[in-house]
């Protein structure tokens, strides 16, 4: 298996992906080759009959059977081939094996959450264990996005109205790109996470801690990797400039002009309502596009993005 | 019936006034309104594709934010398709050439023909309104329901490219009732030139496959102002239905982007290789199997969005079935040189540099349309090269080959063939490096339509911006040298080329009704095996090529 | 247009075209395309019609009973008694008779009156119990998932017809006024068979849009 890539491709870092490259190499040679013979005879013919004499009367000959069914079979024969690999592929790609772990995918603008059966959530990070199947089951809570990791050849929409199902299994520990494939707006070129693939042991470690609060952390610590993890970060800076979303430099226990022109007191209310209802309250200057984080953050985790608020002060 | 009075005079001198061309019904005239468009709207495309590969050139940011970013490739997306490939061959050549090429004196309905410039011109008023007014930032394939929740002015462009598909619909009708009904005398049907083949195909295509694209905006039009939820997933509608929609015309569209130029290759590679087509009718059948298989491909635009693997199935096994009929063109159109007498001039340059990027369009094609392969370059820069390949490679290539062939019969003039050589060449390189790039960018998982990247794709990207820059250089050249010559002196013979079809028999340029004399069929359009002709364009310069002595 | 070679040609025959047998035949070919157009139009809506009523069979079975399939039947009767009567005026300008060719076309507008007037009826009943398209739904008597989609497919199924019957009525309007001017004649009277042709089309479409509509179930 190959693991640095090719000219063209990235590492095979998933069960699938060897076949998918192999269909690739039988394509791209075959289309060289006639690019070749092509090539070729183009550049001999323009150079052996290049025009010598104005006015000079040229062969009539305009067919020739065997040369006309030569082009037309093989070409049929060779593109046969390629049809009945991609579509093996294709429901390889398309049925999960029986044993695979399942994680539920939310595509939002512009992030990725997961859900583990067993309660752990996580933003743009998917963590997987390594050698064993996994199965998503994706939707979309606006409009469509696309769920796609290079390395595993694997991609799938994500829509807002049905599950789609996506499977791979990785073959290495390490960690990839996860991008997403279909445009979506302003952020669709932010809507980036990664796969992280661990080891066997370290995965189910994880499993047990995850979204947990490290030991020796103080509420804001733990906010802050919050702030990162659950990609507050793609719409708030906390250096004072303004992205999408108002910065949190300075925010807590200053006045906030909304939308209706009432001003509002940044609070620990406030700021836990911005949070879980971001549409009630609007701030002035920006669009309704903070999605709402009920069921996504547990209250310790919001208590600890609140402290996390309190302590950016210049 | 005879025109003495105005034998001596062509269409552009008589009549005379800015009101005898907007009222005209000459389909030349109406050709050349048209070209004036196209030409208008691929600088205006092109400018926006430079600025945008500009942007790319770094992750972060350089000219513009995201919003403004994705603003700009749709917009330059659209204008290229909507308001310049689609039309550009049929309507502005083709209009100018069909009934030259069928010995006609007008298309079928010549007012019909002057609305659809009208119409054009309205249509592209509406998409140019869309960007004074918040411009779009859907893509130009304007999913729903990004497209129908988005603030942008959807409605203003949608409701332009839905008037521009009636234009579009006039053109394709007129042209088939002419090439039904109003051939020369003797002209049986395998008698017509290879470009009536084409356009013929392509004019079914426009009829059949745009209403479906009419009535899919008409729908997200109303999804938009009244929420009739057709496309809305939150009302029970189903937004991959419209993907099937807008894909029903969108895929047959590329085929009316292609077969056009497909056309015109016909005709350069047997003008100047002055040898009778090698494989006529097997050329001007696969138009038509072309035609027909288009549409039924649709789905390949779509096969990670969730639908029925025995519909991915079918329409992958159908998609490769475009590649047989297009193959075989492409090597009749290479026996054509086999055993001719070649000259490389401008329009076989062109012709051959098609050849070559067709080629690596197509079979890229062919990749996208493995099943397996396409889950994992779909909606990557591969999918954006491969298009640019069979679009710029293929179309535009075909289309200056079509313009540099048939510019002296249009105006009687001739551009400099020296600096249109040195342009070729730079349209060749700085094509490559930008486009071939992207071939690599996207194999390697780099999603389309991002405004900034991972930094590993960065080297690619900043080439990939520097041959966008090195084509615009050309670009800007070759309009210096078009638009000079109509200061040249020179005034050009009626058959430059020494080719064959009808339309090098009137005058260049051709006098008002066409011919002095109804023309009757002669001689069939590639017969160099019992013609020998010498292009009079030698004669005037006393043997040697004009080019080298501007 | 050049008037130079008027006297080689009749006065209704274009310039460039040979005969006159030659012009009738582009006209016919022209009109059957642009009628082709017209059914893919409206076939895109039909698609949607299948796919709304494969997904929720029951929601359309009910949601139909809130159409009258009287007035529906009676709006059937009416076009197709129109399209006979253009038919008839075709015929009649055929043999020349300019009168009744102009009696029968005022007759099939007339009836086109009737058809929007019925139409008219049945939408304003709908909007005041609110079964209206998409959002502004707010009747609540159907029982089913998404009823609003069956009125949304109703309303611009049935809207679309409407406007080409309104084109239709000003296309044969203008016919009547070139009957009246002494435009045709039994040799020439192409333009009256080819809006002659577009009448059926619209009738064609509502016999689709009758039984799809009205008599689901
Ligand atoms: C001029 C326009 C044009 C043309 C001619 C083509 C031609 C073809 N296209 Fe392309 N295509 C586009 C314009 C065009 N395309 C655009 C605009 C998009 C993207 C739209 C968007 O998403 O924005 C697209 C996207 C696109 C996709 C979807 C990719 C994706 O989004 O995932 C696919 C998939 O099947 C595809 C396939 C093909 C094929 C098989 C052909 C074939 O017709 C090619 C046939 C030609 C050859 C094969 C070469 C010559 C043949 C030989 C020399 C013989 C030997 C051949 C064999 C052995 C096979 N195209
Ligand atoms: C006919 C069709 C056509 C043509 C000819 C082109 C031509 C070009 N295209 Fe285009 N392109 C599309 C159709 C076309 N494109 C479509 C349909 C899309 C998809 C949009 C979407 O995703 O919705 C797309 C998307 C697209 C992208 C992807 C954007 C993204 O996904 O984020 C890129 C990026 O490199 C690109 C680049 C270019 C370049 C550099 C050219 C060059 O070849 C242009 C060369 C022409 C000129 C340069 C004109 C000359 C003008 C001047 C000389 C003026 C110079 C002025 C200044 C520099 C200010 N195009
Ligand atoms: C998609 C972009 C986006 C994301 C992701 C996002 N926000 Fe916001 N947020 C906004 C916008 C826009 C506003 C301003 C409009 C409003 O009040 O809703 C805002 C407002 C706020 C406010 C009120 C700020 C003020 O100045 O009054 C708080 C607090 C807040 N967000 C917290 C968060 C937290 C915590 C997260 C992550 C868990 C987060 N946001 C993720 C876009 C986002
Ligand atoms: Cu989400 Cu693009
Ligand atoms: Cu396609």
């Amino acid at each position: 298996m190959d693991t640095t890539g090719t000219f063209f491709l990235p590492p095979q870092n998933s069960t699938v992906a060897s076949d998918i490259d192999f269909l690739w190499d039988f394509i791209y040679w075959a289309s060289a080759a006639f690019f070749v013979i092509l090539g070729v005879a183009i550049f001999y013919f323009i150079i052996r009959y290049r025009r010598r004499r104005q006015g000079e009367l040229t062969t009539g000959v305009a067919h020739n059977l065997p040369l006309e069914i030569a082009w037309t079979v093989i070409p049929t024969i060779l593109i046969f081939f390629v049809f009945v690999w991609g579509f093996k592929g294709y429901m390889k790609l398309h049925i999960a094996p029986g044993d695979s772990m399942e994680v539920k995918v939310t595509g939002q603008k512009w992030f990725w959450s997961f859900q583990y059966p067993e309660g752990a959530s996580t933003v743009n990070e998917l963590v997987v264990p390594v050698d064993k199947p996994v199965k998503l089951l994706m939707s979309s809570v606006d409009v469509i996005h696309s769920f796609y990791v290079p390395n595993f050849r694997v991609k799938m929409d994500v829509l807002p109205n049905r599950y789609t199902e996506l499977w791979f299994e990785a073959t290495a520990v390490g960690d990839y790109d996860l991008l997403c494939t279909e445009y979506c707006g302003k952020g669709h070129s932010e809507m980036i996470g990664k796969v992280r693939v661990l080891g066997e042991r370290e995965f189910n470690e994880w499993l047990e801690s995850a979204g947990g609060m490290g030991e020796g952390m103080t509420p804001a610590e733990y906010g802050a990797q919050l702030f990162k993890s659950k990609a507050c970060n793609t719409c708030h800076s906390i250096d004072g400039s303004k992205v999408v979303g108002p910065s949190f430099l300075n925010l807590y226990n200053t006045q906030q002009m909304l939308t209706n022109g009432q001003p509002v007191m940044a609070d620990e209310n406030y700021l836990r309502e911005s949070i879980l209802n971001p549409q009630a309250k609007l701030v002035a200057g920006y669009d309704p596009v903070m999605p709402s984080y009920q069921g996504v953050l547990k209250d310790q985790q919001i208590d600890a993005l609140i402290a996390y608020i309190k302590s950016l002060k210049e | 019936m005879s025109h003495d009075s105005t034998a001596a005079l062509s269409y552009l001198q008589e009549p005379k006034g800015l009101k005898s061309w907007l009222l005209t019904v000459d389909h030349k005239r109406i050709g050349i309104m048209y070209l004036c468009a196209i030409m208008f709207f691929f600088f205006v495309g092109g400018a926006l594709a430079v600025i945008l590969r500009t942007e790319l050139l770094r992750p972060e940011r350089i000219l513009m934010d995201a919003d403004t970013y994705n603003q700009f490739f749709t917009l330059h997306g659209a204008i290229m398709i909507f308001l310049f490939i689609i039309p550009s061959i049929p309507a502005a050549l083709g209009n100018f050439l069909l009934p030259l090429m069928v010995g006609a004196k007008d298309v079928a309905f010549p007012r019909l023909n002057l609305a659809s410039w009208y119409v054009y011109v309205f249509g592209a008023l509406f998409c140019l309104y869309s960007i004074i007014s918040g411009a779009v930032d859907t893509g130009w394939t304007f999913y729903a329901p990004y497209s129908t929740t988005t603030s942008t002015s959807v409605i203003s462009m949608t409701l332009g490219v839905f008037i521009l598909g009636f234009s579009s619909i006039f053109t394709g009708l007129n042209f088939i009732v002419t090439i039904h009904k109003l051939r020369m005398p003797g002209m049986t049907w395998f008698k017509m030139p290879l470009m009536v083949w084409g356009l013929y195909a392509t004019a079914i295509i426009q009829v059949l496959a745009t209403p479906v694209l009419a009535i899919t905006l008409v729908l997200l039009i109303m999804e938009r102002l009244m929420g009739v939820g057709i496309f809305d997933p939150a009302m029970g509608g189903d937004p991959v239905l419209f993907q099937h929609f807008f894909w029903f015309y969108s895929h047959p569209a590329v085929y009316i982007m292609i077969l056009p130029g497909m056309g015109i290759i016909s005709e350069v590679i047997s003008t100047f290789s002055h040898r009778k087509i090698f494989g006529y009718k097997a050329i001007a059948y696969s138009s038509l199997g072309i035609a027909f298989v288009s549409f039924l491909v649709w789905g390949h635009h779509m096969f990670t969005s969730g639908q029925s693997e025995i519909a991915a199935m079918i329409f992958s096994f159908l998609t490769f079935f475009v590649g047989i009929p297009s193959g075989i063109k492409v090597f009749n159109w290479v026996t054509t040189l086999y055993k001719g007498s070649i000259s490389l001039e401008t329009p076989m340059i062109y012709a051959l540099m098609f050849l070559f990027l067709f080629m690596i369009g197509g079979f890229t094609g062919i990749m996208l349309g493995a099943l397996a392969l396409d889950v994992h370059l779909h909606d990557t820069y591969f999918v954006v090269a491969h298009f640019h390949y069979v679009m710029m490679g293929g179309t535009v290539m075909a289309f200056l080959a079509g313009i540099h062939y048939w510019w002296p019969k249009m105006f009687g003039k001739m551009y400099s063939e020296r600096w249109a050589k040195v342009v070729a060449v730079i349209i060749f390189v700085g094509f490559n490096m930008t486009f071939f790039t992207q071939f690599i960018l996207g194999a390697k998982g780099m999603p389309r339509r991002y405004y900034t990247y991972l930094d590993q794709y960065q080297p690619l990207h900043g080439f990939s911006s520097v041959g966008a820059w090195v084509l615009g250089a050309g670009f800007m050249i070759m309009a210096v040298y078009f638009i000079a010559s109509f200061w040249s002196k020179r005034k050009v013979g009626d058959n430059p080329w020494g080719a064959l079809t009808a339309e090098w028999e009137t005058s260049s340029p051709p006098p008002q009704h066409n011919f002095l004399t109804d023309p009757v069929f002669k001689h069939g359009p590639y017969d160099y095996d019992k013609i020998a002709v010498v292009g009079d364009y030698y004669k005037q310069s006393g043997g040697t090529k004009m080019a080298e002595k501007i | 247009m050049s008037t130079t070679h008027a006297d080689a040609h009749p006065k209704f025959l274009q310039h460039h075209f040979g005969t006159a047998f030659q012009q009738q035949e582009s006209s016919k070919l022209g009109m059957w395309l642009f009628l082709l157009t017209e059914v893919l139009f409206f076939g895109g809506l039909f698609c949607a019609y299948a796919v709304f009523n494969a997904w929720y069979p029951e929601t359309f079975v009910n949601a139909h009973k809130a159409l009258s399939w009287q007035l529906g039947g009676l709006n059937t009767m009416v076009l197709i008694i129109s399209s006979v009567t253009v038919a008839l005026a075709i015929r009649s300008m055929q043999l020349g008779k300019k009168k009744l060719t102009f009696n029968l076309l005022a007759i099939t507008v007339l009836l086109a009156f009737v058809f929007l007037v019925i139409k008219y009826f049945e939408y304003s009943h709908k909007i005041h119990l609110g079964q209206l398209p998409g959002n502004l739904y707010t009747y609540t008597g159907i029982e089913g998932t998404n009823p609003h989609l069956f009125f949304s497919v109703y309303f611009m199924l049935t809207g679309l017809h409407g406007v080409h019957v309104v084109a239709g009525i000003i296309a044969i309007s203008w016919m009547m006024y070139r009957v009246h001017r002494g435009d045709f004649s039994a040799e020439y009277y192409t333009p009256i068979e080819m809006t002659g042709l577009y009448w059926h089309l619209v009738d064609l479409v509502w016999i689709f849009l009758f039984p799809m509509l009205y008599l689901i179930g």
